[in-house]
């Protein structure tokens, strides 16, 4: 009997459809979010993370309807996020459905704002997101969907991020994000050994060995991952199986 | 069949009722003593503060008639929060009294692994259950708490493990409740779910 490792598609979102891009440009279509929703609720998705990468505040309201189309669907969880900047923004998307809701760039700006809201929702449902590229030899966060660096060690800024209030860290490498090479190990690793809450791998996805690699050598308690499963050159149940026969627990379904 | 939904201003109350209409069973929400005494069933869901729960339910004058239901038979299933409510006090709110339909405490989980408890566990079960009826033994559920029951005398029929072992599911004549989330376990959360249904009166 032990905690299961999770598998999380995640829908990147302009608020209202699935986009795709490699490391973060050139978006393109790929689908109806309600609809890959459900596809991955009935193939054994453990979770789901849909994201509004746009971000705009005149756009929340369709966004804030996506949520609620997507929870219709589910009977996994659901983390929802996306520019969320304060405690309203947060309780708003956590009413239309969501169970959990990440921060990103408002967190690095204001890390009270992870105190305030795990106050409010508490930690089980705050996920710290950080975007992190390698710089010389350490990793760098960066914010605004990847587009601006902050100077901050992306390892230190989960430890303070959990200090703050995070009951779980979505670590995304930007240097793997789109390129179907794996996930990145050795920053999951780092991550995984500076903080006590879960940690979900992103970036990188591709073959089940790239799965198996983040959950043994990258001490990943998730992986995260979108153009793999929307385009089905991944079956969730394949990739589980896979898993399973080589000893990770999984949660088996179908 | 009248189920309610204990509603207090927080928790997961759209997920829960989600979840009973895909089972076919319609739900309405109950926010003052009145409408807690005319029902057939409760539920009283939850996510958040064991503190802040109890305020919301104090407040609002429910925790009276919540026990009062329970002493005149009416089935209660808690849900996670609502689980740990079912209990004396809680480490979580030191002094913040819960509702006390068992003697017991509810304590952090040693920080011995990754917390929050957050995801999909198994369960062990040590006494005949009607909410797990016809879910196979090696079954997953959804957890995502920091909080737990370490001991619910008789009333605890299974365990799971993670940091401690602790209550998972528990069950006390017309007392129910789970510390995972069934309303977000899949088909076997529903299976739960519609046993609590079943057991209460209704067609789960």
């Amino acid at each position: 009997m032990s905690l299961a490792h999770r598998i999380i598609p995640c829908l990147d979102t302009d608020g209202e459809r699935v986009v795709k891009g490699v490391n973060f440009v050139n978006l393109r279509d790929a689908g109806d979010p309600a609809a890959l929703a459900a596809r991955y609720n009935i193939e054994g998705a453990d979770e789901l993370v849909v994201l509004d990468i746009a971000a705009s505040r005149d756009h929340r309201p369709t966004f804030l309807e996506t949520i609620r189309r997507v929870a219709a669907e589910l009977a996994i969880p659901l983390t929802a996020g996306g520019g969320v900047a304060n405690v309203d923004e947060g309780r708003a998307i956590l009413r239309a459905g969501a169970d959990k809701l990440t921060v990103n760039t408002a967190a690095i700006r204001n890390p009270a704002l992870l105190t305030e809201l795990a106050a409010e929702f508490g930690s089980q449902a705050v996920v710290l997101a950080i975007d992190a590229k390698r710089v010389g030899d350490r990793w760098e966060a960066f914010v605004r969907g990847g587009s601006v660096a902050t100077g901050i060690d992306a390892v230190a800024w989960a430890r303070q991020g959990v200090d703050c209030g995070a009951g779980e860290i979505l670590i995304t490498s930007m240097d793997k994000d789109g390129t179907r090479s794996g996930f990145d190990c050795p920053l999951t690793a780092a991550i995984s050994r500076a903080v006590s809450v879960p940690v979900i791998a992103s970036g990188g996805a591709d073959t089940p060995e790239t799965f198996l690699e983040v959950f043994r050598e990258g001490h990943a308690d998730a992986a995260l991952a979108a153009s793999i499963f929307h385009d089905s050159i991944q079956g969730l149940g394949a990739l589980k199986r896979y898993l399973g026969e080589r000893g990770v627990s999984v949660r088996q379904t179908g | 069949m009248n189920i309610a939904l204990v509603e207090y201003g927080a928790g997961n109350l759209p997920s829960v009722e989600r979840a009973l209409g895909r089972l076919g069973v319609e739900s309405r929400r109950a926010s003052t003593p009145e409408a807690l005494a005319d029902c057939d069933a409760l539920i009283l869901p939850g996510v958040g503060h064991f503190g802040a729960l109890m305020r919301s339910l104090g407040e609002r004058g429910l925790v009276k008639p919540l026990r009062e239901a329970v002493s005149r038979g009416t089935p209660l299933l808690g849900i996670c929060l609502g689980l740990q409510a079912m209990f004396a006090a809680s480490d979580e709110a030191p002094g913040e009294a819960g509702l006390a339909l068992f003697p017991q405490k509810v304590s952090a989980l040693p920080p011995v692994d990754r917390l929050p408890h957050m995801g999909w566990n198994q369960l062990r079960r040590a006494r005949p259950s009607k909410l797990l009826e016809g879910v196979p033994e090696d079954a997953y559920f959804y957890f995502a708490h920091s909080y737990a029951a370490l001991d619910a005398g008789d009333a605890g029929v299974a365990y799971c493990d993670h940091c401690a072992p602790f209550v998972a599911v528990l069950e006390k004549q017309n007392v129910f409740a789970t510390q995972f989330h069934p309303e977000k376990s899949g088909p076997v959360g529903a299976q739960v779910l519609s046993n609590f249904v079943r057991h209460a009166g209704g067609k789960g």
